[in-house]
């Protein structure tokens, strides 16, 4: 006995070639689903948001070059005699690495295109990154829930520098291979280890002929792998947590106001990728860079001036200028070299530390462990701010010693006298540049306030019938006064009580101590924003300074804000919303001072 | 938890729709905090309002497009007007911006196109989605956990101790073949960083053109940069001749200097000859060739982070973060009258590492 | 004749005779005077009237730092010598260092920066030929020496990248040393540049011509006439000296432009 079941056919059948399209992907791969959910996602709309498109797009740019090259470029350290049309190589023995990219440069229509596009791409590429975590650092999003983005985003600064390191060290010139020697001494000086790992990893001494090809694995292969995946994290985590925003009218922590995915940032996201692009095929087209063929073939032997890697290893290279020869001795057997290891190893990984540990850090001393979605002003926050500032400021003197003796060249200056400012530099400026950083941002604050309470200046100068010359102030509407007030005003963490209940040492009560001092430090000098009171208050003394009003001409027109009686404005909310917004009386805690609040994440 | 100044902001604040706020008014009658706003009126663009703009705007993106499209006819134009035949530096020059600029017509304009259609004439007025909360609600929170243990439970790990004590034991030790199998990644270390093709009798050539050398050819003030003689072959007969060339060379790089007689310091007379010395070029740093010579300060100066060695003083360092002298290499003539090293370094080149010690 | 004779009242007859005049003597006199630089003669051979004038260029000139009779100016006390003796150094490095500006010493630096000449072609052989009279040393290089295209650019680079791009940069464009000091960018006559090489001015060593042949340092000359002369194929060279220039551009330019349209990007339109 046979059993048939019916076909079920679905209601509509498609008729048009979009209708089947869509029919097609959706019985599927459920795109109707994805599509509802995900087209008309809302993005919010600032330029800083776009630094790191600029670095993810460098990087497809990078995925795309480089396939292009890996067509030409042979990895091998095999020796070749060069018999192509560059007449200062021509019968020289060099390897076929070599050979093969001066060949991608000469004989390939394209290849020094693609070459230069490659590489302006990779050094744009760990720029954007660097400027993109300076955006993410300055304005706070790496607070909850992103914090863990935050280490994503570091581990691939980190290994988009190891990556370019590879890349530029592949075609075995003079220059590169420079770097490879002091990378092969920064291995051999690692304690106990060091010549172990450094024969390792050259497969025996230095240059060898194992390395070039192993490189090029980890190049074309390891890393970009690695970095695709974390990416894809990144990305992804993007849109679970949703994008931050700035503060600004209309915008809460509990939303996210500006465009739809489709068709605004399909175009103006996507458009953005073939700008990028462009640019950096612009700067391929009209500027050369890394020459190789004009900086020869490696030899250990010969050396050229103005050995210096790319710019992302510039501190580094700076770093290991400005120390001083220190070399310990134990025993007379066993030789620590420390000026190699503490500017090569100890700096980078401390470096680390410090920019992956940050968040909890912060997150410890201010006690603030909320949902973050809405992004500081870096005046808001002037110790994060000095603190960025100043690390900047150590990073740029390290990098700028770096490139010491072509500074040293163009502006007829001492390496010398260069190398030892640096040194002293080092531990004057960076404390220098938080002060004054701090100092600018409490100043900035402190005008913020200056200018809700008294309005913006006008420039519109009048006269008095007393003789009295004043300027006109015009008080700001509530959506440029929103800006300056939304912030949150922190007071420092109060250390918990010494002991417990029964009278013994609360456990962390000593820590809490060095988070008092911290959450001082942190958040002591800080500005509060205006309240109304305060503007009522100073619109009443404003009035009090009239005697006449308005009438007076005394510039300050009758104040329409303010007091409950006259709402002009809507300082007050008209009535809450009933879609689900939740009553004022949930939050009668929160209106009152003195009181500890709980951290908590919000609800929408 | 951060205590909160009086009238400090209130995260936890409802938003309506529009964004607007809502918060508790004090006693008198004011709110604690100002409220947001909401959302600023929009303000159309020219396009929105006036139909030419919106015609000027479009025939713009169109521009943009065209521009494109010219670049596309450049670049492939541009690849086969120039053939790279033996080229001159001039006819690179001219394939590259040629293809160069035209893909960069092509790519950047169809970018610039989008964007500007996007700008000028997509909607612009800003939309609100409301966003929820990261963490789960607390009945979501407590059906996980209890999913999770009800897994655990049936896997029945917690009652199996012996499983558990196996699988971290065997977890353990599964990653270690992975370190053991890349040791053929390289030989041992051996004697290999103390040895160098320098010996007793070796004769000097001079590099790169691999000539031998008399010390009468040597003026004051000469520097001439040395190989062992092993290496005055081609680099790719080195492995017919049994030796790894670049690898040699890489140790075996050395300088001789004439001096005045007078000049060469006490510790280095034994290994000089008249007023030549000869040192090792590698850098005691980091192995770059130290190769600058000022003939009137006799300093020598590496460029790679500007170690400086005094040749007046056995090459001891006095600038840069070197730590090390440059290891001298004793030099002499053989019968015939060419320069010869006497014997090989008495330590080792280049730069330290941790069985280094202080020989 | 006649005819000219009509003309002996034209308003013109006086500037054209004068003009006739000067000719005339300025071409006799030429064709009298002996020159400097005779053709038949070699780049060393002096006659005594240049070793004369030279001598009294130096007295006028030199002398005070160099001492009245070229061995070297008088210490002032502190073992500093104004000028360093000059017996010995031959024709090669005056020529260098009169002919590329650098002598006489116009401000005390850290080294004799490359200026403009201040003496004509034939004052600076004078000077060269009475420094060469004074005791044997390099001589001026034989034309055959200094032309780049019979020299070997391949030999070149690989001489030039062991011996002068340490200090000058793989392409010749100059290098900082110690103290202030620096090894110009090249971009001297092909005769100077050799006797850079023979003489070794300043802190720079010398290269004999045993140890680096005359054929060698042709090479080199012909590697750094290629060098200077060929286009870069990649476009603009931003100067040459490698990454750091290269980093300034990426940011500056890259960077720079990118949050430049990304800034037009994200403004509203009008």
């Amino acid at each position: 006995m046979t059993v048939t079941t019916a076909v079920t056919r679905s209601a509509d059948p498609p008729r048009t070639r979009v209708e089947r399209l869509a029919d097609f992907a959706d019985s599927r791969f459920g795109a109707a689903t994805a599509v509802k959910a995900g087209a008309r996602k809302i993005f919010p709309d600032h330029w800083s948001f776009m630094l790191g498109e600029v670095a993810l797009y460098s990087f497809v740019i990078l995925i795309l070059s480089g396939v292009f090259l890996t067509f030409w470029y042979v990895p091998s350290a095999s020796l070749v005699e060069y018999e192509g049309p560059y007449e200062p190589l021509q019968g020289l023995v060099v390897s076929e690495s070599y050979e093969s990219t001066v060949n991608l440069s000469w004989d390939v229509r394209g290849g020094l295109f693609m070459r230069q596009v490659h590489h302006w791409a990779a050094l744009i590429f760990v720029a954007a990154t660097v400027v993109h975590m300076m955006r993410v650092f300055f304005t706070g999003a790496f607070r909850k829930p992103r914090e863990m983005n935050w280490v994503i985003g570091v581990l691939l600064a980190l290994l988009a520098i190891v990556e370019g390191f590879a890349g530029y060290s592949l075609p075995d010139d003079l220059l590169s291979g420079t770097g490879l020697r002091i990378a092969s001494a920064i291995i051999l000086a690692i304690p106990i280890v060091g010549s172990y790992l450094s024969f390792f990893v050259f497969g025996g001494e230095f240059p060898g002929e194992d390395f070039i090809p192993r490189l090029y694995t980890v190049h074309v292969l390891l890393v970009p792998g690695i970095m695709l995946a974390l990416i894809a994290v990144h990305l992804f985590l993007v849109v679970l947590h949703k994008h931050t925003q700035y503060p600004g009218p209309g915008r809460t922590n509990q939303n996210v106001v500006g465009y739809p995915l489709l068709p605004v940032y399909v175009a103006k996201a996507g458009g953005f990728f073939f700008i990028v692009f462009g640019v950096v095929a612009l700067m391929a087209a009209t500027m050369q860079i890394n020459p190789i063929w004009a900086y020869g073939p490696y030899d250990p032997s010969p050396i050229t001036a103005g050995s210096q890697p790319d710019w992302y290893m510039g501190f580094l290279d700076g770093a290991v200028r400005t120390i001083p020869g220190w070399e310990v001795v134990l025993f007379g057997e066993w030789t620590l070299s420390l000026n190699i290891l503490i500017p090569a190893l100890v700096l980078p990984g401390l470096m680390t530390v410090v920019l992956v540990a940050y968040p909890w850090l912060e997150q410890w001393v201010t006690g603030d462990d909320r949902e973050h979605h809405l992004l500081d002003r870096p005046r808001n926050v002037p110790t994060r701010t000095g603190l960025g500032v100043m690390a900047l400021t150590f990073y740029a003197l390290l990098w700028a010693n770096g490139g010491n003796d072509i500074i040293a060249h163009f502006l007829n200056l001492s390496i010398n006298d260069l190398t030892w400012f640096t040194r002293i530099a080092l531990f004057v400026l960076p404390p220098l540049a938080f002060l004054v950083t701090k100092r600018i941002c409490l100043g900035l604050q402190r005008r913020d306030r200056e200018k809700v309470l008294h309005g913006r200046e006008t420039g519109e100068v009048y006269r008095l019938a007393t003789g009295e010359v004043l300027e006109r102030h015009e008080p700001l509407s509530p959506e440029e006064r929103w800006l300056l007030v939304q912030h949150d005003g922190y007071l420092p963490l109060e250390p918990g009580p010494a002991t417990d209940a029964n009278g013994v040492r609360r456990r962390g009560a000593r820590l809490d101590g060095l988070r008092h001092r911290l959450s001082s430090f942190y958040f002591g000098d800080a500005v509060p924003p205006v309240t109304p009171h305060e503007l009522a208050q100073a619109e009443a003394h404003h009035h009090a300074l009239d005697g006449h009003g308005a009438a007076a001409g005394n510039g300050h027109p009758a104040v329409t804000r303010g007091g409950p009686p006259d709402d002009a404005d809507g300082v007050l909310a008209r009535d809450p919303s009933p879609a689900g917004v939740g009553s004022a009386p949930g939050h009668s805690g929160a209106a009152q001072s003195g009181e500890v609040r709980e951290g908590g994440s919000t609800r929408a | 938890m951060s205590r909160i100044a009086p009238g400090g902001a209130s995260q936890d604040e409802q938003s309506d729709a529009s964004g607007r706020t809502v918060a508790v008014a004090d006693a008198a009658g004011l709110p604690e905090r100002f409220e947001n706003p909401g959302l600023p009126e929009h303000r159309p663009r020219l396009a929105d309002i006036d139909r030419k703009a919106a015609r000027r705007a479009e025939l713009s993106v169109a521009v943009m497009f065209l521009l494109s499209m010219v670049g596309t006819v450049v670049t492939i134009v541009g690849y086969f007007a120039f053939r790279l035949d033996e080229p001159t530096s001039g006819e690179l020059a001219w394939s590259n911006r040629t293809i160069g600029l035209g893909l960069f017509l092509t790519i950047f304009f169809i970018g610039m196109g989008a964007v500007q259609w996007a700008k000028t004439l997509m909607p612009d007025h800003e939309q609100i989605e409301e966003r929820h909360s990261v963490e789960s609600t607390p009945e979501t929170k407590s059906a996980a956990a209890g999913i999770l243990r009800e897994g655990v439970d049936d896997s029945g790990i917690r009652r199996r101790p012996l499983i558990l004590g196996s699988l971290a034991g065997a977890l353990a030790l599964a990653p270690l073949p992975a370190l053991v199998l890349l040791k053929d990644l390289g030989p041992n270390p051996g004697n290999k960083l103390r040895e160098t093709l320098w010996g007793p009798g070796v004769r000097a050539i001079v590099d790169p053109t691999k000539t031998p050398l008399r010390p009468e050819e040597i003026q004051l003030g000469q520097i001439v940069h040395i190989l062992p003689e092993q290496l005055g072959i081609e680099p790719d007969e080195g492995r017919t001749e049994g030796l790894e060339y670049l690898n040699e060379k890489a140790k075996a790089a050395a300088i001789v200097i004439r001096l005045e007689e007078g000049e060469v310091p006490a510790a280095a007379r034994a290994g000089a000859y008249g007023g030549l010395v000869a040192y090792s070029k590698v850098c005691t740093h980091m192995g770059c060739s130290v190769a600058l010579y000022e003939q009137v300060t006799h300093h020598l100066l590496c460029p790679c982070h500007q170690s400086t060695f005094d040749v007046l003083d056995n090459c001891r360092v006095i600038f840069g973060p070197a730590a090390r002298a440059l290891p001298q290499l004793p030099v002499g003539v053989d019968d015939e009258g060419y320069l010869v090293a006497t014997e090989g370094f008495a330590e080792p080149v280049g730069p330290s590492f941790w069985e280094r010690g202080d020989t | 004749m006649t005819s000219l004779f009509r003309y002996r009242r034209h308003r013109l007859a006086l500037p054209a005779l004068l003009l006739a005049g000067l000719i005339v003597a300025g071409t006799g006199y030429a064709a009298v005077l002996p020159s400097a630089g005779a053709t038949d003669r070699g780049p060393n051979e002096f006659t005594a009237e240049q070793i004369e004038d030279g001598r009294e260029l130096f007295l006028a000139n030199c002398a005070t730092c160099h001492g009245l009779d070229a061995e070297g100016g008088t210490t002032d006390g502190d073992g500093k010598v104004s000028g360093p003796s000059l017996i010995g150094v031959g024709a090669a490095s005056v020529d260098f260092q009169v002919g590329t500006g650098r002598m006489p010493l116009q401000a005390s630096g850290p080294q004799a920066p490359e200026r403009a000449p201040q003496f004509s072609l034939e004052e600076t052989r004078a000077l060269a030929a009475y420094v060469a009279s004074l005791a044997p040393g390099p001589g001026i290089p034989e034309d055959r020496w200094l032309d780049p295209e019979q020299g070997d650019v391949a030999e070149g680079g690989e001489i030039f990248r062991t011996n002068c791009a340490m200090c000058h940069n793989f392409f010749g464009n100059g290098g900082a040393l110690t103290e202030g000091k620096y090894a110009p960018a090249i971009d001297s006559e092909p005769v100077h540049t050799y006797e850079a090489m023979v003489t070794g001015p300043q802190n720079m060593p010398v290269f004999s011509d045993d140890v680096l042949t005359p054929e060698q340092k042709r090479d080199v000359i012909a590697f750094l006439e290629y060098a200077q002369a060929e286009p870069a194929p990649g476009g603009l060279s931003l100067g040459a000296i490698g990454p750091v220039s290269e980093g300034l551009i990426a940011w500056i330019v890259g960077i720079g432009g990118l949050v430049a349209l990304a800034v037009w990007l994200g403004a509203r339109a009008s």
